[in-house]
């Protein structure tokens, strides 16, 4: 019995207060110059030093991992894994509800599956954190949410669990719905919902108990992105879909991150002018439908023209069911992108677009120590990533 | 009048000066790799292919490849490209159907087969139907009409004949099977019915009168049965997989097996078997039941067992752009770079029935081959120019190429068709 309880003790502290220090022969800290030869040392889940090996004395307590190249986790800046499952079958989707075209109040976290699949094959590539949630296909899809790809329960994984409203201007709302049919219609029914939502804002206003109006869960999303507190994610492939999502911000002074954004290579100044951030679409996307004009190369065009790019998995409706960023971040290197800005690109990038680069998208002292680590250049087609560590956790380890 | 002229005497005399590629390290597939190699080529052939002591003729036009990477242009043994359609909705059965009579030999789509080294693709039908038509082996050359692109293979034929089983052939109505025991019991029927009818056309021998009347359902059928067509047979879950290799031993025919996501577990049966498979690589499993399965780790699971396989694109299900990241993807799984390359080239040869022209750089074979920047496999390389035949197809160096590589606004047409229907659902090749 005895020696059961101390059994279990032991088990508890190494979960609990894991003291890891890892050594690599690289690392890449993103914001910072690499560190060859380096040590990072994590403690409660959070990184307490990280430097040259020879400034950095590894205390005797600590496990030591060692490691070729050491990167951030990744994170992907938008997706539906764990909403949209692997089998894609009716029982596994749930990122788009046909019901109606404009629900804001659909919560992700009521949805999100942790233990999906495609969350776990995500996270075998390093990706450690998803801004996932509703899908493509309606104006307004509802809610996403930001969540740790580690093992837990929804509200044990979840870093934020409203964090945008998910819409979309383009084709693909008038293959779901019998309307909009076209792009004047889908803008005006957004301009319509938004201005109720702004009378609702304004009658909430009031100091008189009694002329409340009745507390409306759709009117209470979109005031929420009336009121600055979180920002639309607008997909729009072309670039009059792009303007349309630029315009409707400008009307409605709220905070706007362009999703997808084929053509937006063609619209830098416009998109500059507007403050708009770019998460941008898979780089092995298919060039069909509204992404037809899409360039391999825009992740680099954009960059060089001043605009910060996170590129995401995006949405897949067929084989593969999702993309994996750490792919398709390579794919944008093969085509102009630098190393440092592909790395930024799924890292740095989307953390700051989705508003948590305080304690995720870089290796510094104080982040969460989520961290990847390969076999090789991290972008090579043939490098493998031999582990991946979650708030100071092995979440994943290759085995051989 | 003089423009045509000058049209077709430039293909007659294509390439009538030697060229001499020197100084790249050459992947030649069969045989050990060359440093420093030399390659000369001339009216579209391999005339010699050495290291740099290799002679090199004083009138030959010689191309400095110093620090390049030389491979055999790529085979795609499944392609969608240049609209050959699924198939239409009437028949499970149609051996007749052939793409030949569908594709635009001038779709920008063979532009992406170019930029991705492809230089010879089998054009096929889609999944949606037990039997979907003919399929043709392509070159990509320049052409306007498809007999400028058809190659005919050692068996005198351009083409095989596109199969599928599993869940894409499943559907309800006009005659489709709803289980797998009856898709495969209508594949019996058929080939049970082309026995009969060979059987009468050998009966009659040389005598006419007593030929049966032609029944263009039976040809390509008979085709099958003597060895000469080869059936490309699309199958993805091990039961799946387990069914076509019966059929094949009942009927005695070799099919190609294709996509096999979860040929990895009947690696064994495949290699017994003898049948050749070719892989699609596609980063995550999902997207379809049959799918769920799939592992990067197939290729080399299938090559331990003994099996002979190969890659294929499936454009647009996977890119051909993006053909030899395929390939790279399953080193990243444990595959053995060799048998990588052999994968994109020699073997997909052999399933063709094409190893006597291309797949390999060779003495008389086709000058078909792909410049690159370096490692075949690496991120950071670029295909730099793809040949045909002697004939330089795509030159990174030329922007209206290079467009063809990154895409941009009014690049591709709306209606190159590699997207085709299976039954009421749109999909994306198969």
């Amino acid at each position: 019995m005895k020696n059961i309880s101390i059994l279990f003790l032991l088990l508890i502290s190494t979960v609990a207060s894991a003291q890891i220090a890892i050594q690599a022969e690289m690392i890449y800290p993103v914001g910072a110059s690499p560190i060859q030869n380096g040590v990072i040392l994590i403690e409660n889940g959070k990184i307490k030093k990280i430097g040259a090996a020879a400034e950095i004395k590894i205390p005797e307590n600590y496990i030591i991992q060692t490691g070729k190249i050491a990167t951030p986790g990744f994170i992907d800046a938008r997706t539906v894994i764990g909403m949209s499952g692997v089998l894609n079958i009716a029982v596994d989707q749930d990122q788009l509800e046909k019901s109606s075209p404009i629900q804001p109040e659909l919560r992700a976290i009521d949805a999100y599956n942790p233990y999906e699949t495609l969350v776990s094959v995500a996270r075998s590539y390093g990706v450690t954190t998803i801004h996932t949630g509703h899908g493509i296909g309606a104006l307004v899809s509802g809610q996403t949410m930001i969540a740790k790809t580690k093992n837990g329960t929804t509200d044990q994984v979840t870093i934020n669990p409203f964090c945008m409203l998910a819409m979309t201007i383009g084709p693909s709302v008038s293959e779901h719905f019998s309307s909009p049919g076209t792009k004047a219609k889908q803008v005006a029914m957004i301009r319509t919902e938004l201005m109720k939502a702004q009378q609702y804002l304004k009658k909430m206003t009031t100091t008189d108990s009694n002329k409340l109006p009745d507390f409306d869960l759709k009117m209470d999303a979109l005031s929420k992105l009336l009121k600055g507190e979180i920002k639309a994610v607008i997909t729009a492939n072309t670039a009059v879909d792009i303007m349309n999502a630029i315009r409707l911000a400008k009307a409605f002074n709220f905070k706007l991150v362009l999703d997808g954004a084929a053509e937006a290579y063609r619209l830098t100044n416009e998109i500059k002018a507007a403050k708009a951030e770019v998460i941008l679409h898979a780089t092995m996307a298919r060039n069909e439908g509204d992404m037809l004009n899409m360039n391999r190369e825009s992740a680099a065009i954009l960059t060089a023209a001043g605009i910060p790019v996170s590129i995401e998995s995006g949405y897949e409706g067929y084989v593969p069911k999702t993309r994996i960023v750490l792919l398709e971040a390579a794919v944008a290197l093969a085509n102009g992108l630098s190393f440092n800005d592909a790395l930024a690109s799924i890292t740095i990038n989307p953390a700051k677009v989705l508003g948590i680069d305080k304690k995720l998208g870089s290796l510094e002292i104080g982040k969460d120590a989520d961290i990847v680590l390969f076999n090789g250049d991290p972008f090579e087609y043939t490098s493998q990533v031999t582990a991946v560590m979650i708030d100071g956790e092995w979440a994943f380890q290759k085995s051989n | 009048m003089l423009v045509l002229i000058l049209g077709i005497s430039s293909i007659v005399f294509a390439q009538e000066k030697t060229i001499a590629f020197k100084g790249a390290l050459i992947y030649p597939v069969v045989g050990k790799p060359i440093q420093k190699g030399v390659m000369l080529i001339q009216h579209g052939k391999i005339v010699s292919i050495g290291d740099e002591s290799m002679p090199i003729p004083a009138n030959a036009e010689i191309k400095d490849a110093t620090g390049k990477v030389i491979m055999p242009g790529i085979v795609d043994t499944h392609s969608h490209l240049g609209g050959p359609q699924g198939g239409d909705n009437s028949n499970p059965i149609q051996p007749e159907a052939r793409v030949m009579d569908a594709i635009d030999p001038t779709s920008d789509g063979f532009k992406k087969a170019l930029a991705g080294g492809i230089t010879t693709i089998n054009v096929m039908p889609g999944s949606g139907h037990l039997m979907s038509g003919q399929t043709v082996y392509l070159k990509m050359r320049e052409g306007k009409i498809i007999e400028d692109l058809l190659i005919t293979n050692e068996k005198g034929i351009f083409g095989g004949l596109k199969m599928a089983n599993g869940t894409n052939s499943i559907r309800n109505g006009n005659g489709y099977p709803g289980t797998r025991a009856k898709s495969a019991s209508l594949i019996r029927e058929l080939f049970i019915k082309a026995q009969a009818y060979k059987k009468q056309i050998e009966k009659a021998g040389k005598d006419s009168s007593k030929m049966p009347e032609r029944d263009i359902r039976m040809e390509p059928l008979v085709e099958v049965l003597k060895g000469t067509r080869v059936v490309h047979f699309h199958t993805h879950k091990s039961n799946d997989i387990l069914t076509v290799i019966r059929l094949s031993k009942e009927f005695g025919f070799k099919p190609v097996l294709h996509h096999l996501s979860e040929g990895w577990k009947v690696a064994d049966e495949i290699a017994k078997a003898g049948l050749y498979c070719s892989l699609i690589i596609i980063d995550a499993p999902g997207g379809k039941l049959e799918a769920v399965n799939l592992t990067l780790e197939t290729a080399a699971i299938l090559d331990k067992s003994g099996v002979s396989f190969g890659f294929h694109t499936d454009d647009g299900v996977t890119d051909s752009r993006l053909f030899l990241r395929s390939a790279a993807m399953c080193i990243r799984a444990g595959l053995s770079k060799e048998k990588a390359l052999e994968g994109l080239t020699i073997a997909g040869a052999k399933m063709l029935d094409l190893s006597s022209s291309v797949g390999s750089l060779e003495k008389g074979k086709d000058a078909d081959f792909v410049l690159l920047s370096g490692d075949p496999f690496s991120v950071y390389t670029k295909v730099e120019q793809t040949w045909v035949e002697g004939v330089k197809r795509f030159d990174l160096s030329n922007p209206s190429d290079k467009a063809f590589l990154t895409g941009g606004f009014g690049v591709y047409s709306a209606d190159r068709g590699e997207f085709h229907q299976h039954g009421n659902e749109e999909e994306i090749g198969d």
